[in-house]
């Protein structure tokens, strides 16, 4: 499955419900306010485990459109839409967490 | 703003405040539509309003055509039945005599 | 038409914004095709589903006494996160005894509602064709 979150963690707990849900071979694409997740500061051990098994994505142009591309976390993988697209394909069913 | 014996219904007919219902209401509205409701239309639009007042949804067809054969008979238990009371519809035409708004998911 | 196995996922309260009313009526309009449905509550979802509710203080519907209606419409599924129930101190008791009459037994009125573990409920959802998020 492929699991989208939009939402900051700092803001809501869309992320923290999205990884109390995931199974095993899931992976997460963080997007819109969701890749403020993706940034240092706001990394979870959680996500930071699943992102080292390479199982964390974020979609580039909302990490550049809010200034944080230097900042995101190690093993996080920068995707764009088509990337995105690429996912979905891959994954077959899409959860939003919103 | 269309009115029904002083009552205020929307632009297909449907009463705006759900308590202003009156059973002259509905037969005022079955005249309009050259209907004279019977018992058989009545069970209908009853079943209707109690069926809104415990669930606050009106019935979708499928699950109003089972209900009322459970309740009136097996022969009634179709929709060729409750479409020969409400030639309209019996989910649009009955809620609407039954002064109950539109049913969710109904065209 | 092949049934698709769909997932409504309720993760917020019910008075505070349209997310819950909107998703119960979607679930009310798709029911009508036959699809194999099921509801999940996680988060302040939760309060869906909690007994009780008394909204004449507000001026808003009731609308979770809707959720009665939904054995009616065949959609007898609904899992409620046991973490977030025990997050918020509540438990199944405090939920509305929600039931289904099941057509292959006798019309035996059965419970719709089951808790499940975290770990239980993603395995659910990795089977599921369609989850859709309100």
């Amino acid at each position: 499955m492929l699991h989208t979150v939009n939402k900051s963690s700092f803001e809501r707990n869309s992320l923290q419900s999205c990884l109390n849900a995931i199974d095993d071979t899931s992976v997460i694409l963080l997007i819109e306010d969701g890749v403020i997740s993706a940034a240092n500061n706001a990394n979870s051990s959680m996500l930071s485990d699943l992102a080292a098994q390479g199982r964390v994505y974020a979609l580039q142009g909302d990490v550049d459109a809010r200034g944080i591309s230097s900042k995101i976390a190690d093993n996080i993988k920068l995707v764009d839409y088509a990337g995105f697209v690429d996912l979905v394909v891959e994954h077959g069913t899409a959860v939003s967490w919103v | 703003m269309a009115d029904i014996l002083g009552a205020e219904v929307d632009e297909e007919g449907f009463l705006v405040n759900l308590g202003d219902w009156t059973e002259e209401i509905a037969v005022e509205m079955a005249k309009g539509d050259e209907i004279e409701l019977s018992e058989e239309h009545w069970d209908v639009i009853n079943f209707l309003r109690g069926y809104f007042e415990e669930y606050q949804i009106a019935p979708a067809v499928r699950v109003l055509t089972k209900a009322i054969g459970k309740q009136f008979g097996k022969e009634k238990g179709n929709s060729k039945y409750l479409y020969s009371l409400f030639p309209y519809g019996p989910g649009k035409q009955g809620c609407r005599f039954a002064g109950l708004p539109k049913p969710t998911g109904c065209i | 038409m092949a049934t698709k196995k769909f997932m409504y996922l309720n993760r917020k309260a019910s008075y505070g914004t349209v997310y819950a009313i909107e998703s119960l009526e979607v679930v009310l309009i798709a029911a009508a095709f036959e699809q194999d449905v099921s509801l999940a509550f996680i988060d302040d979802g939760v309060y869906q589903i909690v007994e009780g509710q008394n909204t004449d203080g507000i001026g808003m519907k009731n609308f979770s006494k809707t959720f009665h209606a939904l054995g009616d419409y065949d959609i007898n599924k609904l899992y409620v996160s046991a973490e977030s129930l025990e997050e918020r101190g509540l438990t199944a008791d405090d939920l509305m005894p929600l039931v289904y009459e099941d057509e292959d037994d006798d019309w035996e009125e059965k419970p719709s509602v089951k808790v499940v573990s975290n770990a239980e409920l993603s395995k659910i959802m990795s089977d599921q064709d369609v989850c859709l998020s309100f």
